[in-house]
């Protein structure tokens, strides 16, 4: 049984179909990628995962489980965390907040009853754990500081680190290089396969830096116009032809 | 048969004079994405000036009415934009929302003045006389005032057709209204659109004031309510979007009206209370059931940016060493204060600044509600509502202990919250605003006249409790029962700000999208943030009916809703302080206008009106925006301080660094 199985989704935007009939397993632990040009439907398809756009066709399952009509929320609460193209922070809250406000809606141990009697204040263990992810993304320095703060790359660690705290089953990273410069990718890429090999955690990747993809992922799936045009072993789908035209071709 | 037609017949004057304002609302909402809740008073004002002229002045009617429709009320939607709404158009829909606010607090508040007091009588129509019968398909009349509408309303369709179709400003405006991405991404000029938008929906809600006034035998503002909240129902009928849509929803609204007015039994309770009310209620039911209005939240703001991130906190801003002096002044003048009033105050500054306290209370829950749950509520003066009336009820009906009774009030009241809350949440922004509005409106004109509920044309008595040895009939045993009230709700208040509730909330303001997929239930943390808002306002109310000895339903007006919102966001609406500025600016302003300059008190409303229009420019509030200044000046004078000693002893630095000044940086670009 896979970890996470979509089979036939379909999406449409009035008139144009954005995803036909895709389809893509991810097994428990591992590293997929799943690249395409521009406007091919990949930020669809996370949104469709995960429930943010409801498909017209196919269904999701993650661990076995129908997941298709699950809100968002609950989605998130099996085991999937994603990051965002266009970054989404929560203005206005520091770093460590972020990382304990995701602390707390994995465990759900916010209790409104709680909050009245001002028994609120992170725990010891809640410290510790997020100090440790701090430490992991190298944020420590920043981490009382509000978001608006930090520069873009700094920002999508914030990101990468909040999908982390939900202790997450599958990640979901759409496009985690745009905006960072050559070393902050690689360390970032460095941290992924960190995390990966200590959390057995499985990775989709949504990714336009090729080397990135190459050195990080085992698979990968190639999405053209809302088609899956190729998926396999990543050095075979490079090699692809129809792959090499319709995306590699454009950008020698 | 005959009687439907004539039902029908008498229905679509009075709807063309909604259509016309739904039509103005529509035409705004889409060139600038304002919801002018303000076209109401801008009608009044056409009404004002014509009355003024006409009747005051003796103008004959054509001057006068040219003069107000397409004189004085272009100016004003001209001036509108420039002035105002031209700089909000990349600010958040709530900035927008609650600039309308302050208009549509001031407006009628100016005009009061400028009419001087006494009462408007014996305004008359257009038509040159207005008791003339006509005549149609055999015995159905109409009167000189309802022909005046149809004329007008025909004609001004005819003329809206013939612009749209047939001038480059037209044909631009249409563009607009269709899709404004796509007609600014073409290049056209936003700003000649949106005046020119502005200057004719302002046109037509003059015309819409100008042919209402007549029907009643004085000029009052409440006319001018119901005209705007039917406009609303069309308009929503019209999804805000479609013209010809918005033109038919408010006929048939008006008809609606008639037919429900001529078949309901009239002795009956309902047909009483519901003919007035139906506009409320029809929009209540539209924005909960009307398909398309439900789940857009993308399209509830045509031209939104994205929302700015909200300034941080002065308090965020500060020191440890300038936190704990600001801490230890404040308590030493709170004590100070207790002390001034309990032993040097006279019984009207004992019985104001108590007032200071219970309204506190009730704007501490639009700090939960507007600046930890970022929604703007008009209907926390109906929490109070529910509160007081209940305190009353239960104490005097069925003679339970007051504070038994305080507390059974703010439970119901956060219990009708979070009814609310779940259908209301699946609108949002400005939809959410509405179904909130038509929710005060409803349960005032329709629950409040209800005998065991609002009390009726009697007023319900509340006894004042007895708690062990202290009898709270003195009036400085009260002053300190709500100043404890105050201290414990603020800290409650706080309290679920620092706790998870805040933090999720913090979060689902910041990005609604990613709080879910951390696995934030959006809907369970509004509700909560609506239960506790109502629940405090519902507390407040029971105070305040306890403070009066009675349950006033005059304490319970719905403008009050608007006025509330608008005091605190102009004052500070995301800190405890904040909420108690604006209970003390809401209490003690009118007075020192009035006792000490001497001026009317309204002018109060008026500036807490022109304050909310400043919300864009300073969305933390006026308050906040100077507090922050002023700790900035104190904090460089202290790290100058710091830095001198530090360079007399160098080896002692470090501490009492102020965390540099975030730069606000769109994270979502
Ligand atoms: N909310 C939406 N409404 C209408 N069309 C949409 C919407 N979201 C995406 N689309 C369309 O669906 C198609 C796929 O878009 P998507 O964002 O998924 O592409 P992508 O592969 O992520 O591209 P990129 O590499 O630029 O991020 C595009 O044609 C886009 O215009
Ligand atoms: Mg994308």
């Amino acid at each position: 049984m896979s970890l996470l199985e979509a089979r036939d989704v379909t999406k449409r935007f009035s008139g144009i179909t954005a995803l036909d009939d895709v389809s893509l397993t991810v097994e428990d632990g591992e590293a997929v990628g799943l690249i395409g040009p521009n406007g091919a439907g990949k930020t669809t398809f996370f949104n469709c995962l995960l429930g943010l756009l409801k498909p017209e066709a196919g269904e999701v399952l993650f661990d076995g489980k129908d997941i298709t009509r699950y809100p968002v929320y609950r989605r998130a609460r099996l085991g999937f965390a994603r990051t965002f193209q266009r970054i989404e922070l929560f203005t206005g809250m520091t770093v460590r907040d972020h990382l304990l406000v995701a602390e707390r809606a994995r465990l759900g141990t916010g209790r409104f009853w709680k909050d009245v009697l001002n028994l609120s204040k992170p725990t010891v263990d809640e410290n510790e754990r997020t100090d440790r992810t701090l430490t992991l993304l190298g944020l420590e320095d920043v981490a009382e500081s509000p978001v608006e703060a930090l520069s873009l790359g700094r920002a999508r660690l914030v990101e990468v680190g909040r999908a982390l705290m939900t202790e997450p089953k599958l990640l979901l990273l759409d496009e985690p290089s745009s905006g960072l410069d050559a070393h902050e990718t690689e360390s970032l890429a460095e941290t992924l396969r960190a995390v990966q090999a200590e959390r057995g955690t499985a990775v989709l990747l949504v990714e336009h830096d090729v080397e990135f993809v190459r050195s990080f992922s085992t698979r990968l799936s190639v999405l053209d116009f809302g088609h899956l045009i190729a998926a396999g072993p990543t050095a075979d789908v490079l090699a692809d032809d129809a792959v090499r035209r319709a995306y590699l071709g454009e950008r020698v | 048969m005959q009687e439907l037609i004539r039902y029908v017949i008498l229905g679509i004057p009075v709807g063309c004079v909604f259509a016309l304002v739904a039509v103005s609302l529509v035409l705004t909402y889409k060139t600038s994405g304002v919801f002018n809740l303000a076209f109401g008073a801008q009608a009044f004002l056409a009404a004002a000036v014509y009355y003024d002229v006409h009747v005051r002045h003796g103008w004959p009617i054509i001057p006068a009415f040219v003069f107000v429709v397409f004189v004085i009320s272009p100016l004003l939607g001209f001036v509108l934009d420039r002035g105002v709404f031209r700089y909000l158009r990349g600010v958040s829909p709530i900035a927008k929302l609650v600039s309308a606010l302050g208009l549509a607090v001031a407006l009628p508040q100016i005009i009061q003045i400028w009419l001087g007091p006494g009462q408007a009588f014996g305004i008359t129509g257009i038509w040159w006389d207005d008791n003339a019968l006509y005549r149609f398909f055999g015995d159905y009349t109409l009167d000189g005032r309802q022909m005046a509408i149809l004329v007008s309303t025909v004609v001004a369709v005819l003329a809206l057709v013939a612009l749209f179709r047939w001038t480059a400003i037209g044909l631009q405006m249409r563009a607009v209204v269709e899709s404004p991405r796509l007609t600014e991404l073409a290049g056209v000029n936003a700003d000649r659109s949106s005046s020119a938008a502005w200057m004719l929906s302002s046109a037509m809600a003059g015309l819409a004031g100008v042919l209402l006034a007549p029907f009643s035998a004085s000029l009052n503002v409440g006319d001018f309510t119901t005209l705007l909240v039917s406009a609303i129902a069309a308009a929503a009928f019209a999804r805000l979007t479609n013209i010809p849509m918005a033109l038919l929803g408010g006929i048939l609204l008006g008809i609606a009206q008639q037919l429900l007015a001529g078949y309901l039994p009239p002795a009956s309770l309902i047909a009483k209370d519901l003919k007035p009310s139906m506009p409320f209620v029809v929009l209540f039911l539209l924005l909960l059931f009307w398909p398309g209005l439900r789940n857009r939240r993308e399209v509830t703001d045509p031209l939104s940016g994205a929302d700015p991130p909200p300034p941080s906190l002065a308090s965020a801003s500060r020191s440890a060493m300038l936190t704990r002096s600001t801490h230890i002044f404040g308590v030493v003048f709170v004590a100070f204060m207790v002390y001034v009033i309990l032993f040097r105050a006279d019984a009207f500054w004992l019985s104001l600044l108590t007032g200071t306290l219970v309204y506190s209370v009730i704007f501490l829950s639009i700090t939960v509600i507007t600046g930890m749950g970022g929604q703007i509520s008009l209907c926390q003066v109906t929490f109070a509502a529910i509160g007081g009336f209940t305190t009353a009820q239960l104490a005097t009906a069925v003679g339970l202990n007051v504070l038994v009774g305080m507390l059974a009030g703010a439970v119901l009241a956060a219990a009708v919250g979070a009814l609310l809350a779940i259908p209301v949440l699946r609108l949002a922004g400005i939809y959410l605003s509405l179904a909130t509005l038509a929710f005060a409106l409803m349960f005032e004109n329709v629950l409040v006249p209800v005998g065991w509920i609002g009390g009726g044309i009697k007023r319900v008595n509340v006894p004042r409790p007895i708690i062990g040895p202290f009898d709270l009939s003195n009036n400085k045993s009260f002053f300190v029962f709500c100043l404890i009230v105050l201290v414990l709700v603020s800290m409650l208040v706080i309290f679920v700000r620092r706790g998870t509730t805040g933090h999720y909330l913090d979060a689902l303001r910041g990005s609604e999208t990613a709080a879910q997929s951390i696995g934030i239930n959006p809907a369970k943390a509004k509700i909560v943030a609506f239960a506790l808002s109502a629940g405090i306002a519902g507390l407040g109310g029971g105070l305040l009916s306890m403070k009066n000895g009675i349950a006033n339903p005059d304490d319970f007006r719905f403008e009050l809703g608007f006025v509330f919102v608008v005091v605190v966001v102009s004052t500070a609406a995301r800190t405890v302080e904040g909420a108690i500025n604006a209970g003390a600016a809401f209490t003690i302003l009118p007075v020192i206008l009035s006792d000490w300059l001497g001026v009317s008190s309204t002018w109060a409303f008026i500036l807490f009106g022109l304050g909310a229009i400043q919300y864009a420019r300073h969305p933390e509030g006026t308050l906040e925006a100077g507090k922050r200044q002023s700790l900035a000046f104190f904090q460089r004078q202290y790290d100058r301080l710091a830095a001198r000693r530090a360079r007399s002893a160098p080896d002692q630095s470090g501490d009492g660094q102020s965390p540099s000044p975030s730069q606000p940086l769109a994270v979502k670009s």
